[in-house]
């Protein structure tokens, strides 16, 4: 166990440190960042100072170490915009993106996986096949297409649901859906995959024949055991698309957290503060994966015992 | 038009027309009539995509009261023709997946090629990527490298081609791990060919039918990318027309002019839903399984 939780952390490390190093030298590679930022109206003086303000005279490994530095004492420098400091920033937006992104990860654990589970044993019933479809369609349909069809009903149409914001619980409802859709549909299609995998096993012919109640076998003795493998998904695919869909979610419905933040400040070209979300968004969901993958390991007794 | 007694009989129609199910032949023709669409664009788009006009803002569809004839689908806030844009952006979308798709097959397929073949420290640098993309969500990546560099169609074609290069990646290398210990190659081996020699004429061959299927697997992934970058305006700039983009600056008019976002937005649910059928159906028929690792 301890082996694997070292090895777990050097992956991350290793990682990380591609991330950051690629964040680094993709913002050098266009030429001097502060005119690329901030190009027009400056002057000679304000220019001559960001660049000594961000140390971008200095040679090229110089100024990566100095990045990296950033990583040890915090000074992740000033936004461009707001002229504050851009780690304030973004630990503003960081609470806004977490209730949404639990409250959508309730959503989907509540629905998509009694909807796997029914979906793999009622396969070749009509329930399965509607499950399916209905899977299907979230993968279909881009979220920001089922975004603006969702606003366009029950906003404008029939007034019910507020757009803008994240002032009320009623603000909640439309930005859950969206972000929760693709997740359902993936985690349903994992959860009936990992199910048929098991549903097909010897111990649960075995569980039937020593008399137990059909429900108690597929829950304790199917998703007991599915539910590993699905743990093991919940990590590296849903952690991704949750992030990757907040982006979005957020900047349609103007909502005050990280990916509002990384578009907005993508489009002003806000970059330092641009740099530093990137990489904390990477970095927690880096960390997520490392999370979940050292649960696995503990859930699950033969990789705890081989360590 | 011929009559439905002068068609041929069913079974000189091709077989995979007759094995698919009705979803799977609906994508077909959608996916085909699209393919056309796209291809025609410049010959079958009744305005130019740029073309403003200011007495004709905002007009509805030619059906509906206000619309103006010619306008068959509306125009926008600065009168375009609505349809035009749409045909412009979904050529537009179909050519950036392509060459985007093709451009990660090159990049996954030789990268994945020299990890199998050579193993070693190339495979575990190869497969050390390949674990560093798959642990970060791209569109966060994709996001930072349009900013940096720019959002001209080659920044992005690039960028798309980096989106799937992995998955080709883990397939190439896993397959062409599996082949190398087959008879037919070690044959080879023996009988002096050079590497180069196994791997085009023994492995590429082997290779292509999980290739194609990656290939349309993919692009369902690398448009849904396109068209949400450039919903949130970070995708090729206006005035070039793109789908995302009509959808992401139209819903500002969307109370009032909500044809401007629903014409691109059901161009967008056609092309995802014809590509992600065709995608799985050839997969099933091809019978190739996608290995993991």
């Amino acid at each position: 166990m301890l082996k694997h939780v070292l090895k777990t952390l050097a992956r991350m490390s290793v990682t990380f440190f591609v991330i950051v190093t690629l964040v680094f030298f993709a913002t050098r590679i266009t030429g001097n960042p502060v005119d690329f930022v901030a190009g027009e109206g400056l002057t000679q003086e304000d220019r001559a100072l960001l660049i000594r303000y961000y140390k971008l005279d200095a040679p090229i490994l110089t100024q990566y170490t100095a990045f990296l530095g950033a990583f040890v004492d915090g000074q992740f420098g000033l936004s461009f915009m707001e002229r504050r400091p851009v780690a304030e920033i973004v630990v503003e937006r960081l609470w806004p993106s977490l209730q949404l992104l639990l409250s959508a990860m309730l959503v989907t654990l509540a629905l998509a996986i009694p909807l796997g589970v029914a979906a793999a044993v009622w396969r070749k019933h009509w329930i399965g096949s509607a499950i399916m479809s209905v899977v299907f369609l979230g993968y279909a349909v881009p979220n920001f297409v089922l975004a603006i069809l969702l606003i366009l009903t029950f906003s404008y149409w029939l007034n019910w649901l507020p757009v803008v914001g994240n002032a009320t619980p009623a603000h909640f409802i439309m930005p859950t859906i969206v972000l929760s859709g693709v997740l359902i549909s993936a985690l349903t299609r994992f959860t009936r995959n990992a199910m048929l995998d098991v549903l097909g096993q010897d111990f649960m012919r075995t569980a039937r024949a020593k008399g137990l109640p059909e429900t108690a076998v597929i829950l304790r003795h199917g998703l007991g055991n599915a539910g590993i493998t699905v743990l093991s998904v919940i990590g590296l695919q849903v952690a991704g698309l949750a992030a990757a869909g907040s982006v979005v979610v957020e900047s349609i419905f103007a909502w005050p957290g990280i990916g509002e933040l990384l578009v907005s400040s993508a489009i002003r070209r806000d970059y330092p503060v641009l740099q530093f979300g990137v990489i904390a968004v990477a970095a927690a969901v880096i960390v997520i994966n490392a999370v979940v993958d050292l649960t696995y390991a503990w859930a699950d007794p033969r990789l705890r015992r081989e360590g | 038009m011929a009559s439905l007694s002068d068609t041929p009989p069913p079974r000189q129609l091709p077989r995979f027309w007759l094995e698919a199910d009705p979803t799977q032949k609906l994508a077909m023709v959608v996916g085909a009539i699209l393919v056309l669409l796209a291809v025609l664009t410049p010959l079958i788009a009744p305005f130019d995509p740029n073309a403003q006009s200011l007495i004709a803002r905002l007009r509805p569809p030619v059906w509906m009261e206000r619309g103006q004839p010619g306008y068959l689908l509306g125009t926008d806030e600065l009168g375009r023709d609505v349809l035009t844009r749409g045909l412009y952006g979904l050529r537009l979308t179909m050519m950036l997946a392509v060459l985007g798709a093709t451009l990660g097959l090159l990049i996954g397929g030789t990268l994945g090629l020299l990890a199998g073949m050579l193993g070693g420290r190339t495979e575990a640098l190869v497969m050390g990527a390949v674990d560093a993309q798959i642990a970060v969500p791209f569109t966060l990546i994709a996001l930072f490298l349009l900013t940096v560099l720019g959002n001209s169609i080659e920044v992005m074609v690039i960028v798309l081609g980096l989106a799937g290069w992995e998955q080709y990646a883990r397939i190439v290398r896993a397959e062409v791990r599996r082949l190398m210990r087959l008879p037919f190659i070690e044959a080879a081996h023996c009988a002096g060919a050079a590497p180069l020699w196994i791997a085009t004429r023994h492995l590429l061959p082997n290779l292509v039918s999980p290739l194609v299927v990656q290939f349309t697997l993919s692009l369902s992934s690398i448009i849904l990318l396109e068209s949400t970058l450039s919903f949130l305006g970070l995708g090729v700039q206006p005035p070039t027309a793109t789908l995302g983009a009509m959808v992401g600056i139209g819903r500002d008019y969307m109370p009032t002019a909500p044809w401007i976002v629903l014409v691109p937005a059901l161009f967008i649910l056609s092309v995802t839903f014809a590509v992600q059928i065709l995608g799985d159906w050839l997969r099933d028929r091809a019978d190739v399984r996608l290995r993991s690792r």
